[in-house]
């Protein structure tokens, strides 16, 4: 690898070293915090080489249109500009794509949707670049766009790929399919397009190597998969992309697709020069997929005593322009339609479609964030028509372990559902005390001064999710893992390496943590995640704790059985039951024998390790039946709200959660995950949409794609309950989406309480409240 | 003749006709004479005082003047004075934040609408004469300076004049000054009669107005004839909007009913009669902030509680009888 001249932005020695004492369970410093804390640590966008150019993209403002001209003359002719590239600069395959290879580097003859690039310009100054950019002319012949998801599955619609325009259509049928039932509910429920709004923008440094290669530093999710797409888009094989990963500011999903990866090595291969490329907030608006928005129709049948019958449901997502991870999404949502709730009898069919729409794509909890706004609805609507607490008939169809899922899977670890909505309904609600004087910021409009508690209404709302954990389907899942242990300074140390990403996550943390718990050291050093180590799979699915935190486990164990063979030469047959502790190898009986740093002397350990869960199975393609999920992850929610009905505006009172993490690995961070991932919930039932009219995004901007601010983020008092999983490492379960999935459902159904609406759309905006939605 | 830096950059708008880099003239005059002299050479001089609105224009690359006007230099600009007739000379430099905390008692509704804009960053840093140099018809200030009655200080080399905020917006973003002419302050009658202000968006804090509305009443005009309460409509319209008609109703209302004299509680019809007519006097549009029938509605609803809380307070000020 060609040693970088300029400043990085990898993980410094002093971001990885923890110099805390925390195992598994405490929750000891993380070692990135002070930097970030402080503004001192290198995000993706702070790389900078002093001999680098500027690369821009130039995207389409069109939704769809044919390409009849492409002339960059005028561009070229800019003092200051290096390359101006095309579709036709593209060395290899002109096409990338998470699952399937279908989406161009940069457009040929057609864009599907607005914000597709079509060049790239790289220049010696941003400014000069973006000029150069404005001087590319491109001939486009305007299409209609293809904007409804429902309609280019079943309608009369142009095909925008070969295929046609189903991504990916997946049906789960068990039992009776012609159930019938006591009480019968209907609905049909929409979810608008969320952002992940992560703060980071889209950035990296890619520069060339003397080999032919090129050495790239971005912010992503998973440096693998980018890696295996750069080279078929570069045409170069895996030793010539080299791929090392900048501090990440947020993921979310966001970053599993590519953004500036193959743009940026195109331009640097191209130039001879390092390219750096960071996308401003608009663009990063157009720059990465979204959450798909859906149109579910859903039909619940019970008995009177409020036991589900059947469940049918026909669910439609809008996977936008091009494939990225849309048949995962499909799988989810059909997999986990029904909710954690024991159903004999399902219909579930569910699309996802191409249209001419932003590309849809990974955000946490995908496809189970959409299902259950759908069945949570449903769920309370039923429980209306029967006359029941909503609380009580979730108790009653809550599934446990050993239910049956609608995939046939049977649910092998602890599924304390009941349990979990009884720990947020048991909890004292906030008092309801507006007292004389009014604080505005206990209002809904805040400190907008829009009400003093006139017409304002409290309401409560309760909702339940499930998401798989891990990589599904029969996906082989893997993390790697590399441990050195040796004496460094007279003390032992080790050194970690995997290519997992950290995104903000813990996971950096977590890796300290298993290696002092299992080799009792307490100096251990991360190396920055990279290519030059095998794949660690993405940080994504709420699997990274899961996957790299197994890997590391299992390394972990190969290590110590080199350190006891080696005590053993040493110290002759040893008593049973060896145990690394505190810098010591310890004896059941016997206690301490000797210390790690004499039997290590001058040997170096150093073990890689590649480890699997277990293994799931593809869907049947008829029925949708298989083990199709390694775990899945629960979390209930109950949302506080309260509602100025004559305004709509909403303040959440209170957001509390219950969920069940198997194991708590950090306390603290998994606070922050449960507390981060409610709060994206909360996000996307009352304010986050990127709305869009005929293709075309219409509030790329923070001013106008809103997000929460602390004003309107409530207390959120959470239980976690530590059931563990026998088939996971520490029995641990992954957390970091379960939160994102019921928190939303739960403001909505408090929502509904509040104002006695039906508000069968997600997010809710005044104008639903009010009726002046026209 | 004041300071000039030479920056660096880019220019959008001429950029096919000349050198694609160009000089650009940073002008930090230290007086109002400076500052006016500069303005009147360089008329195409744009003034930056926080730069909330300008630098988000520049960063954008959507605008790229030749020549930025500095002026933070100017101590005058960030400066409030009384007016001796009890009003206050509102220096178009003072940022949002001192005036909450400096002119809260005697400003009480610019006060509410400064506290609803932005983040406390953006308020330590924004100003009045910035929102009445964008004239954004979403700017926060604006309704405020409606209801009041306020002026607005313009000057130039020419000289001095003064325009009633009602004459200042003239269309989206645009406004009667002049190019040679630089915002110096905005003159604020004195009262001690209540004012509110509201504001609707869709999160709690830090959010644009998806429309705003201002309440002044002005008792000290009940013997003269005039209109004795102001209003302000803001992001409902091309241009911040007074509701004439609602305060020709309620001007009415209160002098039939002696109610400057002896207040009493304030019949729920005619709330709803006047918030009616606050809406009626919008033109809003559909975006993709709110709907049009949205704004409406909610202006009404608005214009009903911000009456209802000016004149509660009036009341306990005068008496106790509105109970």
């Amino acid at each position: 690898m060609t040693s970088p001249t300029g400043t990085v932005p990898t993980r410094t020695a002093e971001a990885t070293t923890g110099r805390a004492s925390g195992g598994v369970g405490d929750s000891p410093q993380r070692p990135d915090g002070a930097l970030k804390v402080r503004g001192e640590f290198a995000y993706s966008s702070d790389a900078w080489h002093e001999d680098m150019l500027w690369g821009t993209t130039l995207r389409s403002p069109y939704a769809h249109a044919r390409i009849v001209s492409i002339d960059i003359t005028e561009a070229l002719r800019v003092p200051g500009v290096y390359a101006v590239l095309t579709h036709a600069d593209v060395p290899g395959a002109n096409l990338h794509g998470l699952e399937r290879q279908d989406q161009p580097v940069l457009a040929v003859d057609v864009v599907r949707y607005h914000g597709e690039p079509v060049a790239l310009v790289a220049a010696d100054h941003p400014e000069t670049a973006r000029r150069a950019m404005r001087r590319i002319e491109v001939g486009y012949e305007v299409l209609p766009p293809v904007s409804d998801a429902e309609q280019a599955v079943h309608g009369d619609v142009p095909a925008l790929h070969p295929g046609g325009n189903v991504v990916r259509h997946v049906r789960v049928v068990r039992g009776d399919q012609d159930a019938t039932a006591d009480v019968v509910v209907r609905g049909e429920y929409q979810v608008g397009m969320q952002d992940q709004a992560f703060l980071g923008p889209e950035s990296g440094l890619a520069m060339p190597a003397e080999d032919g290669g090129v050495d790239l530093f971005v912010a992503t999710q998973w440096l693998h998969v980018d890696q295996q797409q750069v080279c078929i888009a570069l045409g170069l094989p895996p030793d010539k992309v080299r791929i090392t990963l900048a501090g990440v500011g947020g993921a979310f999903g966001g970053r599993e697709d590519l953004s500036i990866q193959v743009h940026a090595c195109l331009l640097a291969l191209h130039t001879g020069k390092p390219v750096k490329m960071v996308y401003n907030r608009e663009e990063s608006f157009y720059g990465h997929v979204h959450r798909h928005p859906a149109t579910l129709y859903y039909e619940h049948g019970a008995t009177h005593e409020g036991k589900l019958v059947y469940v049918r449901s026909r669910i439609y997502l809008d996977g936008g322009a091009y494939t990225s991870s849309t048949p995962a999404v499909v799988g989810n949502a059909a997999t986990l339609g029904v909710g954690p709730y024991d159903v004999d009898n399902v219909t579930i069919d569910c699309w996802g479609a191409y249209t001419t729409n932003p590309p849809c794509g990974a955000m946490r909890g995908f496809g189970a964030v959409q299902a259950a706004f759908a069945y949570e609805s449903q769920m309370d609507k039923l429980a209306e028509a029967l006359g029941l607490d909503p609380v009580e008939v979730r108790l009653r169809n809550a599934m446990s372990e050993g239910s049956v899922m609608p995939t046939g899977q049977v649910v092998d670890s602890p599924a304390p559902v009941a349990e979990l909505l009884r720990l947020v309904r048991d909890r004292s609600l906030p008092t309801n005390g507006h007292g004389e004087s009014v604080d505005l910021r206990a209002m809904p409009g805040g400190v907008s001064n829009t009400t003093h508690a006139e017409n304002v209404v409290r309401g409560v709302g309760y909702a339940l999710g499930v998401k798989n954990i891990c990589f599904s389907e029969g996906f082989d899942d893997y993390s790697t893992a590399r441990l050195r242990l040796q004496v460094v300074g007279g003390e032992p140390a080790v050194e970690v390496h995997t290519a997992a990403v950290e995104v903000g996550q813990g996971l950096v943390t977590i890796e300290q943590q298993i290696v002092r718990t299992e080799l009792g050291v307490e100096r251990v050093t991360l190396r920055p995640a990279d290519t030059t180590i095998d794949s660690a799979g993405g940080t994504s699915a709420s699997r990274q704790t899961y996957m790299t935190g197994g890997a590391v486990l299992a390394a972990c164990r190969a290590v110590r059985d080199r350190v006891f063979a080696l005590a053993r030469a040493k110290l002759g047959p040893e008593p049973t039951g060896l145990s690394l502790v505190g810098g010591k190898i310890v004896a059941a009986t016997g206690g301490v024998l000797a210390d790690l740093v004499d039997v290590l002397g001058g040997n170096v350990i150093d073990e890689t390790v590649q480890w699997r869960h277990r293994p799931t199975t593809e869907l049947d393609p008829e029925t949708g039946q298989g083990f199709a999920h390694v775990q899945y992850g629960f979390a209930a929610h109950r949302a506080v709200v309260d509602v100025d009905v004559e305004l709509g505006l909403v303040k959440v009172v209170e957001l509390a959660c219950a969920q069940d993490v198997g194991r708590a690995m950090n306390p603290k961070a998994l606070l922050g995950q449960i507390h981060g991932g409610s709060t994206q919930g909360l996000g996307l039932a009352v304010m986050e949409e990127i709305q869009v009219s005929d293709g075309l995004i219409r509030n790329p901007s923070f001013t106008d794609y809103l997000i929460p601010t602390i004003l309107d983020t409530p207390p959120m008092p959470v239980d976690v309950l530590e059931l563990a999983d026998p088939h996971a490492p520490y029995g641990l379960r992954g957390a970091g989406e379960p939160p994102a999935i019921s928190s939303g459902p739960a403001v909505v159904a408090a929502i509904r309480a509040a104002t006695g609406m039906a508000l069968t759309r997600m997010p809710v905006r005044p104008e639903h409240i009010t009726g002046t939605d026209h | 003749m004041c300071t000039t830096y030479s920056v660096t950059w880019y220019d959008t708008t001429t950029w096919y006709d000349s050198e694609e880099i160009r000089e650009v003239d940073f002008l930090r005059p230290s007086s109002m004479a400076e500052a006016l002299a500069a303005k009147a050479e360089r008329p195409d001089a744009v003034p930056i005082a926080g730069g909330t609105d300008v630098m988000v224009e520049l960063n954008f690359d959507r605008t790229r003047p030749d020549a930025l006007l500095d002026l933070t230099g100017i101590a005058e600009l960030a400066e409030w004075s009384d007016t001796g007739d009890g009003g206050i000379r509102l220096g178009a430099g003072v940022s949002y934040t001192r005036i909450i905390t400096e002119l809260g008692q005697r400003l009480p509704g610019l006060a509410m609408a400064s506290r609803t804009v932005g983040s406390p960053q953006i308020r330590n840093r924004g100003t009045v004469g910035g929102n009445l140099g964008a004239a954004s018809p979403a700017g926060d200030t604006h309704p405020v300076l409606l209801a009041t009655g306020a002026s607005v200080e313009l000057a130039s080399t020419r000289g001095l004049r003064t325009v009633p905020a009602e004459e200042f917006y003239v269309g989206v973003k645009r406004s009667v000054l002049a190019p040679d002419e630089l915002i110096t302050a905005v003159l604020l009658p004195g009262t001690t009669a209540p004012q509110q202000f509201s504001k609707i968006g869709t999160r709690n804090a830090m959010v644009i107005a998806v429309c705003s509305f201002a309440i002044a009443l002005h008792p000290e005009q009940a013997a003269t004839g005039n209109s004795t309460v102001g209003t302000g409509i803001g992001s409902a319209g091309p241009t911040p909007l007074r509701a004439t008609e609602a305060e020709r109703f309620l001007t009415a209302e209160l002098a039939n009913a002696d109610q400057w004299t002896s207040p009493r509680a304030l019949d729920d019809s005619v709330r709803r009669r006047f918030g009616d007519l606050v809406a009626a006097a919008a033109s809003p549009i559909d975006d993709v902030r709110g709907s049009a029938a949205y704004r409406r509605h909610a202006l009404a609803v608005l214009a009903r509680r911000t009456l209802g809380w000016a004149w509660w307070d009036y009341c306990l000020e005068r008496t106790s009888r509105c109970a």
